[in-house]
């Protein structure tokens, strides 16, 4: 397909989603509270969008990936929540990484 | 349009699925062992779970003209109980030689646990000693890279494992590379909101190419769409894919795959 092609096919998609994220965002920024380290992880992924350089779903990906390597002592829920919380006990490998506020955190299966 | 669907948890879906899947053109169905949902009490109920999965649902499923079969395993899911996990490893073997069992699976990590570790090298063992095929599970979400890595680690070191009978699934973009370069197959999930959706899962295959890699619904009780794998279809034709190219990632692709097992046979 040419490039004018995949933008007909995908453009009104695309333009929803970003609309969408606008909004989350606002949504975000107008509620009380600290934001959390997935709003962070969210913020540096669409860095990525903006970028020029090929692989930007990658890159996301990579953004909110653990990027240790051993295993965690042990695991305390069954959950994802989307984003490494990089939590001191996540790289040591003791138990959890995963916060307990997020324990209930819905989770795809 | 002719598919396969290769990973698919049918216990957890109603029969107009299985007819809605036949109508659209599937030729069989996969199903790894997977978690209930809930933690099972004991050995007992993945007994029971095994008969489930190795007789009743292939007689279902051959109610609608659709051959079912199965992989079998404990879910990474419930991994962390190493005992249970071994309770069930012992019971697997006298399943083994059912017609409809095709491996071990899917196996592989869930919280990148050290008992998750443990559990996926017994598998692995398993596997290996009765010369199986494996299905593995790679984590969802923010623990997918790590897990990938540490479980590809976990295969490459057992030197009895054969990386063309072992098929990766749940690859997105910033694992799909390692599996394949590993020589490994790689399998695309397509969800609505986690893994791949379609789109994401058809720019996978014009980046990365169509060899040793497979598309699946991985359908089960929770948000999932069990024609995911024909509708997904139907976007690459929008694509301006060929019928050639088309049926070679739904239907050539995972029969090559799965016909390394002798049992597996598209007739009922």
């Amino acid at each position: 397909m040419t490039r004018q092609q995949v933008t007909d096919l995908y453009f009104m998609e695309a333009r929803s989603k970003l609309i969408d994220l606008a909004a989350f965002l606002d949504r975000v920024e107008r509620a009380e509270g600290e934001e959390d380290f997935r709003v962070k992880a969210f913020r540096q992924a669409l860095g990525e969008l903006s970028k020029k350089a090929p692989g930007k779903a990658r890159k996301a990906l990579l953004t909110f990936s653990d990027p240790t390597i051993k295993p965690i002592a042990k695991a305390t829920t069954k959950a994802a929540c989307g984003a490494w919380p990089g939590t001191k006990s996540a790289n040591s490998g003791k138990a959890g990484g995963f916060p307990r506020c997020l324990q209930n955190v819905k989770s795809p299966v | 349009m002719r598919y396969i669907e290769p990973h698919a948890h049918m216990v957890s879906r109603v029969t107009d699925d299985y007819v809605e899947m036949v109508t659209a053109g599937c030729q069989a169905v996969c199903e790894p062992a997977f978690w209930a949902g809930f933690d099972r009490s004991s050995v007992h109920g993945f007994y029971d779970y095994f008969c489930q999965l190795t007789e009743h649902e292939p007689k279902r499923a051959a109610k609608f003209g659709l051959a079912h079969f199965c992989w079998l395993c404990l879910n990474p899911k419930e991994s962390e109980d190493v005992k249970l996990a071994d309770e069930v490893l012992a019971i697997i073997p006298q399943f083994l030689d059912r017609p409809t069992v095709l491996g071990i699976g899917e196996i592989g990590l869930n919280k990148n646990s050290r008992n998750e570790m443990t559990v996926l090298e017994k598998h692995i063992d398993l596997a290996a000693r009765h010369d199986q095929m494996i299905l593995v599970h790679t984590p969802h979400l923010e623990d997918k890279l790590k897990g990938t890595r540490l479980i590809l680690d976990a295969l490459k070191s057992d030197q009895r494992i054969q990386p063309e009978r072992v098929i990766i699934d749940h690859v997105e973009e910033h694992t799909v590379q390692l599996v394949l370069d590993a020589g490994f197959w790689a399998g695309m999930t397509l969800y609505p909101e986690s893994k791949c959706t379609p789109a994401r899962a058809i720019d996978i295959v014009e980046v990365y190419g169509n060899e040793r890699i497979w598309m699946n619904s991985a359908c089960d009780w929770g948000v999932s769409i069990p024609l995911a794998v024909p509708k997904t279809a139907l976007e690459m034709r929008r694509r301006g894919h060929s019928a050639e190219a088309i049926d070679k990632l739904i239907y050539q692709n995972p029969l090559k795959f799965l016909s390394q097992c002798s049992k597996f046979k598209l007739t009922l």
